[in-house]
C-alpha cells in the first residue's frame, strides 16, 4: 500500500489518519457479512447432507412419498436437462457471439441484436417459464417434456453463451487476423483454425457458467418439464422429469413429515454439481492463463 | 467471396440475430396468452386490491406493492454490503485477502435460488421469528435477506468493474494534493464511478424483482398490500411468486391463466426497461485494431 | 527492358478518416529486382503494400481507384479471387507476428489453407521453407514448439519462410527488420540479395542506409505522391527532384 506525509490537522477532533482507519475498518466489517453467511451456508449444508450422501441415496428411486430412499431420477433428471439445453444453445451462442466479434458491423442492426441480448439476460426466469409453457409446451405441442424445458433454458443461457464467446475472441489480438488472411486463409478459415483455438478456454468457461445457471434453475422448468414424482426414468425427450432444484423445492414445501436427512442430501447434491462446474470453469480460465502465447 | 465462405456468413449472421427472434417471440407469447385478461377482466378490477382468484377477484395491487416492499427492502441491504464489498475488494484489500474473496463471491453468484430459499425455510425464518417475536418467520424480510444475497454478487461484480474503470491518474493527483487513501476513495474514486455504481443498483433491482423460487419459497405468499413499516416483518405474495405458485394449478385458457400471463407481461416490461436503460448509463466500449501494417 | 511484374496507374486511395494515403500513384514494379519504397512515414508507402495484395480490405476505405495490374490480373477488381492473389503476393509485416501455433504449423498454414492435405508434402514444402529462410539448421529439432518460443530475429524468419512456403510471385516487405538487432537484419538482407533472382520484391526499408543498400530500383513517397521513381544509385547520389535532395541529405523526415 502507498505512503504518504502525514498532514496534522484534523476535523471533528480526529486525525485524517484516525478516520481513514475508522472507515477502513467500517469496510471490512462490511466485506466480512458479506461473505460470511455464504461460507456458513456452504459448511452447514455440507456438515448436515454429507453424512446422508450414500452410494445408495444417489442410485436408487424414492420411496415413502420420496420420505425415503434415493434421488437418482432427480439426478439423472438434471443430466438431460443440462444435455438438452447444452445442445441447443452451445452451437447458437457460439455462432452468434463469432457473429458479433468477426462479422458484425457497427450498424443498427448490430445495435439492435447487442439491445435484445441485454434484454434477454434480464427477463425474469419466471417469464422464460411462462414464455417455455406458450411457446413449446402449448403451441408446438411439444407437452410438459425434456424437450420444452430444454429448449426454455436454452434461450435463457444463450445470452451468457454468446457474450461470453464474444469477449473471449475479442481478446485475441487482431493481428493474427491480420496474417491469416495475408496468408491466403478466408476469414473462415483464419477464424476456425487460429482465432477460436485461442479463444477456446475463455468460451468453455462461459458455457460452464451458463450451464451452471441452467441447471440450478426452477422457476422455468416449473410448467415446462418438471414434475413432482416420477416412478420410473424419463425414457424419451418428450417425457416430463423430476430434476434437483424443483425437487429440493418439493420436498422443503409440498411435502409434509419430510426428513431432514433426505432434504439435506439433495440440497448437498446440487450445490456439488454447481460448485463443481464453477471450480471447472476456474481451473480452465488459470491453466489458459498460464499458457497463453500472446 | 467463394460459395462455402458465403453460407457460412450468413449462417453465421442469422444465429447472430436469433437474440432478436427470440425477444420478439417472448413477447408475442406474453401478450397472445396475458392480452386477454383485459378484455376479460375490467382494468378497475385489475387495479383493485383484492387478489382471490377462486372468487375472481384479480387485483394485482397487492402482487405488485409485494414486490416492490421485498425488491427495495432487498436493496436497502444489498447496496451498502454490495457496494462496500466492492470498494475493499477493489481499494484496499491485500492481494491474498482479495483472492479469497473474489471466488466467494462468484460462488455466491452461483448458489441456486431454491438452496437460499431451503436455508431460508430451515435456518433464516425461525431465527427472525424468535427474534421479533412473530407469529410466523415467513415474511418480506426473509424475503429480502434472500434477495439480498443474490443481488449482491451482480453488484459486487459491477461495482468493482466500475472502480477499476477509474484511471489511476485520478488517484495519484488526490494522493498529491495530500489527501488520504480514505478521502481519496470517498472524494474523487466513487464519484468517478457513479455511473457505473448506478448500474449496479439498477440490476440489482432487476435481479431482485424478477426472483422467484427463493421469495415464493419464505415469504408466506398471503397477497397483503403495504400498510406501514410494519408491513416489512409480514407475509407478502410477489408477482413472481403467484405466477410460479398458481400457473401449475390453472386450466390453460381460463381468466385466471390469462391473469397470471398478464403479471407475466408487466415483469417482463419491468426487466426490458431496467437492462436496457442501465445499459445505455453504462455504455460501451468498442474494440480497439491493433494497427499491424506500421 | 523487361515486361514490369506489376503496374500501377493512377493509384488513389482515401480512408474513411478523410486522410488521402495515396493521391495518384503510378508505378512499375521490375520483377527479379528489389523496389525499395521510401520516404517519411505518412507518405503512403504501407497503404501501397496494403492494396498490392488488398490487406486494405480489411481497412476502412471511403475511396479507391485507379489500376494495379499483375500481368493480367486486375489487382482491384471487384471479382478477383483474393484469396489467390494473396497466395502470388505474399507481405512480411514491420513485427514479427508468429501466429500462436507451433513452428510448423506457422509455416504449414498457408499452405493448409490451400487445401494441401497430404503429410509427406506439407512436411517437404515446410523443410523447403525454412531452408530458403536459412532458418532450418536453428530450429530442425524444434518444429513442434510454440512459434513463439524463439528470438524476436528468428520469428521475423519464420514469418518469411510462411510466405516462402507459398512460392510467391511477388514478396512485399514492410519495414520487416524494425524490430531486429543488426545480425538478423544482416541475415534478412542477405537473404533478400540471394532472393531476388526468383521473385520480385518490394522492401520498404526501415531507414536511409537500408534503402540505399538494398535499393536496384528506388521509389521516394512523400505525403501520398511518388516524388521520384528511378535506379537506386542514382537516387541516393544524384537525385533529380528537389524534395528527393533534402530528404536524401536528411533535411527533413
Amino acid at each position: 500500500m502507498r505512503r504518504y506525509p502525514e498532514p496534522k490537522e484534523s476535523r471533528f477532533g480526529i486525525t485524517r489518519q484516525q478516520s481513514q482507519k475508522i472507515g477502513f475498518s467500517f469496510i471490512r466489517l462490511i466485506s466480512l457479512i458479506t461473505v460470511l453467511p455464504i461460507l456458513g451456508i456452504i459448511v452447514y449444508i455440507i456438515v448436515k447432507g454429507g453424512s446422508h450422501i450414500s452410494w445408495e441415496f444417489l442410485t436408487s428411486m424414492p420411496s415413502d412419498g420420496m420420505r425415503a430412499g434415493g434421488i437418482l431420477p432427480a439426478i439423472v433428471g438434471t443430466f438431460y436437462l443440462m444435455a438438452g439445453t447444452a445442445l441447443f444453445s452451445i452451437p447458437l451462442g457460439i455462432a452468434a457471439g463469432i457473429y458479433l466479434s468477426e462479422y458484425a458491423q457497427d450498424s443498427y442492426w448490430t445495435r439492435f441484436i447487442r439491445v435484445a441480448i441485454i434484454s434477454l439476460g434480464g427477463v425474469p426466469s419466471v417469464v422464460y417459464g411462462l414464455f417455455g409453457l406458450g411457446l413449446f409446451v402449448l403451441f408446438c405441442n411439444f407437452g410438459i417434456s425434456i424437450l420444452s424445458a430444454s429448449l426454455t433454458l436454452s434461450i435463457m443461457t444463450l445470452p451468457v453463451i454468446i457474450s461470453t464467446t464474444e469477449e473471449a475472441l475479442r481478446s485475441v489480438p487482431y493481428r493474427f487476423r491480420v496474417v491469416g488472411v495475408s496468408l491466403g486463409g478466408t476469414q473462415w478459415q483464419t477464424i476456425t483454425r487460429v482465432i477460436l483455438p485461442q479463444a477456446l478456454p475463455g468460451i468453455l468457461t462461459g458455457i460452464i457458467l451458463g450451464l451452471e445457471r441452467a441447471v440450478g434453475e426452477t422457476a422455468p422448468i416449473l410448467f415446462t418439464g418438471a414434475t413432482f414424482y416420477l416412478p420410473h426414468l424419463p425414457s424419451s425427450p418428450l417425457d416430463a422429469t423430476m430434476a434437483l432444484p424443483y425437487h429440493i423445492y418439493v420436498i422443503s414445501t409440498q411435502v409434509p413429515g419430510m426428513s431432514s436427512g433426505v432434504q439435506y442430501g439433495t440440497v448437498l447434491v446440487l450445490m456439488v454439481f454447481v460448485l463443481g462446474m464453477n471450480l471447472i470453469a476456474s481451473l480452465i480460465r488459470s491453466r489458459a492463463r498460464a499458457k497463453r502465447q500472446w | 467471396m467463394k460459395r462455402s465462405e458465403k453460407i457460412i456468413t450468413n449462417s453465421v449472421k442469422i444465429a447472430g440475430s436469433s437474440s432478436i427472434l427470440f425477444i420478439l417471440l417472448i413477447f408475442v407469447f406474453l401478450v397472445r396468452e396475458g392480452l386477454p385478461a383485459l378484455s376479460e377482466v375490467s382494468l378497475k378490477d385489475l387495479f383493485s386490491g383484492r387478489w382471490y382468484p377462486i372468487e375472481d377477484l384479480f387485483g394485482l395491487l397487492p402482487l405488485i406493492s409485494g414486490s416492490l416492499v421485498v425488491t427495495f427492502t432487498s436493496i436497502l441491504i444489498a447496496l451498502p454490503l454490495g457496494i462496500g464489498t466492492a470498494i475493499y475488494i477493489g481499494e484496499i484489500a491485500p492481494k491474498n485477502v482479495k483472492e479469497i474473496l473474489k471466488p466467494t463471491v462468484e460462488i455466491m453468484a452461483g448458489i441456486p435460488s431454491v438452496v437460499l430459499g431451503f436455508i431460508g425455510i430451515q435456518a433464516l425464518s425461525p431465527f427472525l421469528r424468535e427474534f421479533f417475536n412473530l407469529p410466523t418467520g415467513l415474511t418480506a424480510l426473509s424475503g429480502s435477506i434472500l434477495l439480498a444475497m443474490i443481488a449482491i454478487p451482480s453488484i459486487v461484480s459491477i461495482a468493482e468493474d466500475a472502480l477499476y474503470a477509474v484511471p489511476n491518474s485520478y488517484r495519484d493527483a488526490s494522493y498529491a494534493l495530500g489527501a488520504t487513501q480514505w478521502q481519496t476513495i470517498w472524494g474523487v474514486v466513487l464519484p468517478a464511478a457513479r455511473n457505473g455504481l448506478l448500474t449496479a443498483v439498477m440490476l440489482g433491482i432487476g435481479r431482485s424483482l424478477g426472483e422467484t423460487m427463493a421469495v415464493m419459497m419464505v415469504t408466506g405468499n398471503a397477497a397483503t398490500t403495504f400498510s406501514g413499516l410494519k408491513s416489512v416483518i409480514m407475509p407478502v405474495r410477489t408477482m413472481t411468486a403467484t405466477i410460479a405458485s398458481e400457473m401449475g394449478e390453472v386450466a390453460s385458457g381460463s381468466v385466471h391463466y390469462h391473469v397470471l400471463f398478464f403479471i407475466g407481461i408487466i415483469l417482463f416490461i419491468f426487466s426490458l426497461i431496467i437492462n436496457i436503460s442501465s445499459s445505455t448509463v453504462q455504455g460501451k466500449s468498442k474494440q480497439e485494431r491493433g494497427q499491424v501494417i506500421s | 527492358m523487361t515486361e514490369p511484374k506489376i503496374q500501377i496507374r493512377d493509384l488513389y486511395l482515401r480512408y474513411s478518416d478523410g486522410k488521402e494515403a495515396l493521391k495518384g500513384v503510378s508505378l512499375d514494379i521490375q520483377p527479379n529486382l528489389i523496389t525499395v519504397a521510401f520516404g517519411p512515414s505518412g507518405g503512403g508507402k504501407s497503404s501501397l503494400v496494403k492494396v498490392l495484395n488488398r490487406l486494405i480490405d480489411l481497412s476502412d476505405v471511403d475511396e479507391m481507384r485507379g489500376e494495379v495490374r499483375m500481368g493480367d490480373l486486375n489487382i482491384l477488381g471487384k471479382d478477383t479471387d483474393v484469396v489467390e492473389l494473396r497466395r502470388r503476393i505474399g507481405v512480411v509485416f514491420s513485427r514479427p507476428i508468429p501466429l500462436p501455433l507451433t513452428i510448423f504449423e506457422n509455416v504449414s498454414f498457408g499452405l493448409e489453407v490451400a487445401g494441401m492435405r497430404d503429410k509427406k508434402k506439407l512436411s517437404e514444402r515446410v523443410e523447403q521453407a525454412l531452408r530458403e529462410a536459412v532458418l532450418w539448421d536453428e530450429i530442425y529439432d524444434r518444429l513442434d514448439d510454440p512459434a513463439a518460443s524463439i528470438s524476436g530475429g528468428q520469428q521475423q524468419r519464420l514469418c518469411l519462410a510462411r510466405v516462402l512456403a507459398l512460392k510467391p510471385e511477388v514478396i512485399l516487405l514492410d519495414e520487416p527488420t524494425s524490430a531486429l538487432d543488426p545480425v538478423s537484419t544482416a541475415k534478412i538482407e542477405e537473404f533478400l540479395e540471394t532472393a531476388k533472382k526468383d521473385y520480385t520484391i518490394l522492401l520498404v526499408p526501415h531507414n536511409q542506409q537500408q534503402a540505399a543498400r538494398m535499393a536496384d530500383k528506388a521509389a521516394f513517397f512523400l505525403q501520398g505522391e511518388l516524388v521520384e521513381y528511378t535506379d537506386g544509385e542514382s537516387m541516393f547520389i544524384n537525385p533529380r527532384d528537389k524534395r528527393t535532395q533534402e530528404y536524401v541529405q536528411g533535411r527533413f523526415g
